[in-house]
C-alpha cells in the first residue's frame, strides 16, 4: 500500500483545467519519475502536494489518512519536501542561513550559529557540496552550486518524499553526478523521491517507476525501462514522434564573410582570447561544462560587459561601443536570448503584447507614436509563427507556462527581424514538443540568413543542431568541431579538457569548475 | 577566504558608517573650541540619540523591502503622549513610559496590519497612518506644552560618572536588549529574508506575514523610544509636523548612510545609528566652521549625495552591466 497516494486531484486556474481527476501513488524507498509535456500538469501537481496551491477536488492521503497543506510550511511539517524549477534561497543571506531558514537550531531562544554551522555542514556534505563555504552569501555563488544548495536545503528538513522539479537543469556534469550519487543513497535510506525532468538520459539513470501525464491526467504508468524513448515521447505528444532535430544541410550554405566575428576576446580571468566567426546560415554551438566563460562570451558579444579587449566584428567592420539597444540598430541587428527568462527576459506581470512589442516598440511607433494595426499586425504574425499558447494577447506572460514564456521570449526578439542571434541555454526546463518546435525554428532561421549562436548544456542539441560547435574551457576555446566530428564523445572529452582519444573518461576525475 | 573574511564582508557597510562617522565627528572635536569635553560629547550625543533611535526604527522595515513613512508622526506622537504621562511619582512615570512605549508599538501595529493584511503598499499605507498619528498628537498638544518627571530626564540626559553619556548607554542597552536579539532571532531572520527574496521566503516555509508585521512592531517600538527620549530632552511636547517629517526623511537618510540596502535583505540597524551619529555631525560641523545655520540643509544635502555616491563606488567596478540591476 503506498504511503503517500492523490486520488482524483482536479484543479482549475479560470477556465483552464490544469489538473483533471489525477491520481498519484508514491512508495518509499523508490525513485518515481513523472513525466509530461509542458501545461501537462506536472508543475500543479507538485504544486499542490507542496501546499504552495490548493486542489479543487480530489483527496490527498498519507499514511491512511487524509491531508491537506494550507502552505509550503504545513507540506514541509508532514515530510514532503520540494526543491522547485525556481530557486528558493535568498539572495542576500548566507548558504547556512538559507540550508536552516525554516527550522534554525536554538539555543535560549535565539539561533544557534554553532549549531547551525554544524548542520549546514552535514546538509550540504549529503548533497555533494562539501567544497561551499557555509558563510558564503548564496549571491555570490553561480548557479550550479546554489543547486547544491537548495538540495542541502531540502536534505536538512529530513523529508519523507523528496520532489525535485528540474533540480539538475542548472547543474555542471560534475555535480549531476555527485546529485545522482546522493539520490541514490537517498533511496536506500527509504526515501520517496519524485523526480521531474526533460532529460532522458537521467530518468533512465535513476528511475524505478514513470508515470506519465498528458492534459492534466495520468496517461500512463510503469516501470521504468519497459517503454523505449520513443514510446514514451508519444504516451507525452499524443502524436507521432519522429525527428526531433530537423536535417542539418549537407554544407554551410553561404561561404561568404562571416557576419558575426569576434577576435582575441578578453575580459577578466572569465575569457580568455577567443575568437570566432559566424556566417549567414550557419549555427555555431557553445559547448562545454557549464561556467566555462559561455555566457559571458555571449554577453560580450552582445554589448553588456565593460573592459573587453579584443574586437568584435560585424560584416568585417568592428562595432564601436556595443550596447544592448544598440544591438537593435538594422546595421548590427543582434539580439541575445537570456538564461533566465523571469528576471533578464521577460516582464512577468506585463501583458503578452507588450512584453512581444518591447525590443520592437522603435520599429513599431511612427513620431514616437506606438502604430496599433502595425503591432497588432506583427504579434499576430509572432504567435503563429512559434504556436504561443496563449489566451489572447492580454494575459500577463506570468500566467503562461514555461515552454511557452520561452516562447514569448524567443518571438520577443524575432520582432526586430535579428540577423545574428545568441542563445543563451533557451531549452533549459521546457519540453520535448515544444523544443522540437525550437529546433525546426532555429533552422528555419539559419536557412533565412541568420547567423546563429547557440549555448546550451545539453549535448544532445549541441550534436543535433549546430554545424560547429566551439567547446569552452576556463574561458578558452579548446577545441572546434565542425560536422560528423560533433559527437558526445569528442564534446565530453574535449569539455574536460581531455585529450579525446583517452576512452576511460568517466574513470578520471572530474575537472573542477 | 577564511570565516573572519566572510564576516567583515557581510558588516562592510556597518564599518564603513562607523569610520564616516569616526573621522567628522573627529573633525568636529579638533575645530571645536571647547575641544573633546564631557560636555560637547554629551551634548552631540543627545542629538544623535534621537535620529539613532528613529533610524533604527526605520531600519527594521526597510530590511523588509518596506518602508516606514510613519516614524516621524510616530515620534511626534509619543513626545506629545509622554509630556503627558511622563510625571509624578516614580510608579507614575513608569507607568507612564510603558503606556508610551505601548502606544509605539500599537502604532506599529496598525501599519503591520495595513500592510500585510490590508496589502497596501507601505508607502502609501504609512503616509496615511503617519497622518493619523500626527492628527492625534494635535489632539493631545494643540499647544507646545506639557512636562515630564526632571528627575529621570536629567539621569537619561546628562552624563555618568567619567563623563560617559548616558544617553549612550541608553542606545547601548536598546542595541544589546532589542536589536541583537532580534537579529538573532528565527523571527529576525525571518525579516531579512523576507526582505531579500519574499517568494523565496515564502517557499521556503518562512511565516513572511509575522515576520514583516514583527518588522513593523519594533519600528513602532523604536520611534516611541525615540519620542519618549525627545521628551527628556525638551521637557515638553509639541506636535510639530516639520519635526516629523524631518525626522522621516532622515531617518532614511541615516540608513542609507548606514549601508542598509533600500532594497532589503541586507544590512544592520547599528549601521543606521552610525549613519544618524554622522548625519547628525553634519549640522555640528557647520558650526565650528562658523557658517550660518541657513547653510545646513544644503550641506545635509550635498553629504547625503556624496555618501550615497560613495556607495555606489562598486557600480564603477562592476564588469557585468547586468549586475547594475541586481
Amino acid at each position: 500500500m503506498a504511503f503517500f497516494r492523490m486520488e482524483g486531484v482536479s484543479k482549475r486556474f479560470g477556465g483552464v483545467h490544469a489538473l483533471r481527476g489525477a491520481d498519484l501513488q508514491v512508495e518509499p524507498g523508490r525513485i518515481h519519475a513523472i513525466l509530461g509535456e509542458n501545461g501537462a500538469g506536472k508543475s500543479t501537481l507538485i504544486k499542490i502536494m507542496a501546499g504552495v496551491i490548493q486542489p479543487d477536488e480530489g483527496r490527498m492521503i498519507m499514511d491512511g489518512r487524509d491531508v491537506r497543506f494550507a502552505s509550503p510550511a504545513a507540506a514541509n511539517d508532514a515530510g514532503i519536501v520540494c526543491i522547485f524549477q525556481e530557486l528558493s534561497l535568498m539572495p542576500d543571506l548566507t548558504v547556512a542561513d538559507n540550508i536552516v531558514i525554516s527550522h534554525p537550531p536554538k539555543r535560549f531562544g535565539l539561533i544557534d550559529r554553532r549549531a547551525q554551522r554544524r548542520i549546514a555542514e552535514e546538509a550540504l556534505a549529503r548533497a555533494g557540496g562539501e567544497d561551499i563555504h557555509p558563510l558564503t552569501p548564496v549571491r555570490d555563488l553561480p548557479l550550479s552550486r546554489r543547486q547544491i544548495v537548495e538540495i542541502a536545503k531540502a536534505l536538512s528538513r529530513n523529508p519523507r518524499i523528496l520532489i525535485l522539479d528540474e533540480a539538475t537543469s542548472a547543474l555542471t556534469a560534475a555535480d549531476v553526478t555527485k546529485v545522482y550519487e546522493v539520490l541514490k543513497r537517498l533511496r536506500r535510506e527509504g526515501l520517496a523521491l519524485l523526480y521531474i525532468s526533460h532529460r532522458m538520459q537521467e530518468i533512465d539513470e535513476l528511475a524505478d517507476d514513470c508515470t506519465v501525464f498528458r492534459n492534466g491526467r495520468n496517461v500512463a504508468t510503469y516501470a521504468a525501462g519497459t517503454k523505449s524513448d520513443n514510446e514514451v515521447v508519444e504516451l507525452m505528444i499524443g502524436r507521432e514522434y519522429t525527428h526531433v532535430f530537423p536535417p542539418k544541410p549537407s554544407e554551410v550554405p553561404n561561404a561568404g564573410a562571416p557576419l558575426l566575428e569576434a577576435r582575441g576576446v578578453s575580459w577578466t580571468h572569465r575569457l580568455k582570447n577567443v575568437s570566432l566567426d559566424v556566417r549567414r546560415g550557419e549555427i555555431v554551438g557553445l559547448g562545454g561544462l557549464d561556467g566555462q566563460g559561455q555566457r559571458e562570451l555571449l554577453l560580450a558579444l552582445f554589448g553588456v560587459l565593460r573592459g573587453v579587449s579584443g574586437e568584435v566584428l560585424i560584416e568585417g567592420r568592428p562595432v564601436p561601443r556595443m550596447s544592448p539597444s544598440r544591438a537593435k540598430n538594422p546595421g548590427i541587428g543582434m539580439a541575445l536570448i537570456p538564461e533566465d527568462r523571469k528576471t533578464e527576459g521577460l516582464m512577468l506581470p506585463m501583458s503578452v503584447r507588450d512584453n512581444l512589442s518591447f525590443a520592437a516598440l522603435d520599429r513599431l511607433s511612427r513620431f514616437g507614436v506606438i502604430d496599433d494595426a502595425a503591432e497588432s499586425a506583427a504579434i499576430d504574425r509572432m504567435i503563429r509563427l512559434l504556436a504561443i499558447r496563449t489566451d489572447g494577447t492580454a494575459v500577463p506572460v506570468g500566467a503562461l507556462s514555461g515552454g511557452n514564456q520561452q516562447k514569448v521570449l524567443i518571438a520577443k526578439w524575432l520582432m526586430v527581424s535579428p540577423r545574428i542571434i545568441l542563445l543563451n541555454d533557451p531549452t533549459r526546463g521546457i519540453d520535448v514538443g515544444t523544443k522540437q518546435e525550437f529546433y525546426h525554428l532555429l533552422r528555419e532561421l539559419a536557412r533565412e540568413g541568420a547567423a546563429i549562436v547557440f549555448y546550451s548544456t545539453d549535448y544532445a542539441e549541441l550534436i543535433g543542431c549546430c554545424d560547429r560547435v566551439l567547446v569552452l574551457y576556463d574561458g578558452a576555446v579548446k577545441r572546434v568541431l565542425a560536422g560528423p566530428e560533433i559527437t558526445e564523445h569528442a564534446l565530453v572529452g574535449s569539455a574536460l579538457n581531455i585529450a579525446t582519444e583517452t576512452r576511460d573518461v568517466g574513470a578520471r576525475p572530474m575537472v573542477g569548475m | 577566504m577564511r570565516d573572519w573574511g566572510y564576516r567583515i564582508r557581510e558588516q562592510r557597510g556597518t564599518l564603513l558608517a562607523f569610520l564616516v562617522f569616526v573621522v567628522m565627528f573627529a573633525i568636529y572635536v579638533v575645530n571645536h573650541p571647547a575641544g573633546f569635553t564631557a560636555n560637547v560629547v554629551t551634548t552631540a550625543a543627545n542629538k544623535g540619540v534621537l535620529l539613532a533611535l528613529v533610524a533604527m526604527a526605520q531600519t527594521v522595515v526597510v530590511l523588509t523591502s518596506g518602508i516606514d513613512l510613519s516614524v516621524g508622526m510616530v515620534f511626534v506622537l509619543t513626545n506629545c503622549l509622554a509630556s503627558a504621562l511622563v510625571v509624578g511619582s516614580p510608579a507614575a512615570t513608569a507607568l507612564g513610559v510603558a503606556a508610551v512605549l505601548f502606544t509605539g508599538l500599537l502604532c506599529g501595529v496598525l501599519n503591520g496590519l495595513i500592510v500585510i493584511y490590508g496589502r497596501l503598499q507601505p508607502i502609501v499605507a504609512t503616509i496615511a497612518t503617519g497622518a493619523i498619528f500626527y492628527g492625534l498628537a494635535l489632539v493631545l498638544r494643540p499647544v507646545p506644552g506639557g512636562d515630564v518627571n526632571s528627575d529621570l530626564a536629567d539621569a537619561l540626559t546628562s552624563q555618568l560618572p567619567g563623563g560617559v553619556p548616558a544617553s549612550l548607554v541608553v542606545l547601548l542597552v536598546v542595541v544589546l536588549a532589542l536589536w541583537l536579539p532580534f537579529r538573532r532571532s528565527e523571527i529576525g531572520r525571518g525579516v531579512y529574508a523576507v526582505g531579500s527574496s519574499e517568494l523565496a521566503a515564502y517557499m521556503s516555509g518562512v511565516p513572511v506575514g509575522r515576520a514583516k508585521f514583527a518588522a513593523y512592531c519594533l519600528s513602532g517600538l523604536l520611534a516611541a523610544m525615540g519620542g519618549l527620549f525627545l521628551t527628556f530632552l525638551t521637557y515638553s511636547g509639541e506636535a510639530s509636523a516639520a519635526n516629523g517629517n524631518t525626522y522621516t526623511l532622515y531617518s532614511i537618510a541615516a540608513v542609507v548612510l548606514g549601508g542598509v540596502s533600500l532594497f532589503g535583505g541586507s544590512g544592520s540597524a547599528i549601521g543606521a545609528i552610525f549613519g544618524a551619529l554622522a548625519f547628525r555631525t553634519i549640522g555640528d560641523l557647520l558650526f565650528v566652521f562658523d557658517l550660518d545655520p541657513l547653510w545646513q540643509p544644503l550641506f545635509q544635502g550635498i553629504i547625503l549625495l556624496a555618501a550615497v555616491c560613495l556607495g555606489s563606488f562598486r557600480l564603477f567596478r562592476i564588469r557585468n552591466r547586468l549586475e547594475l540591476f541586481g
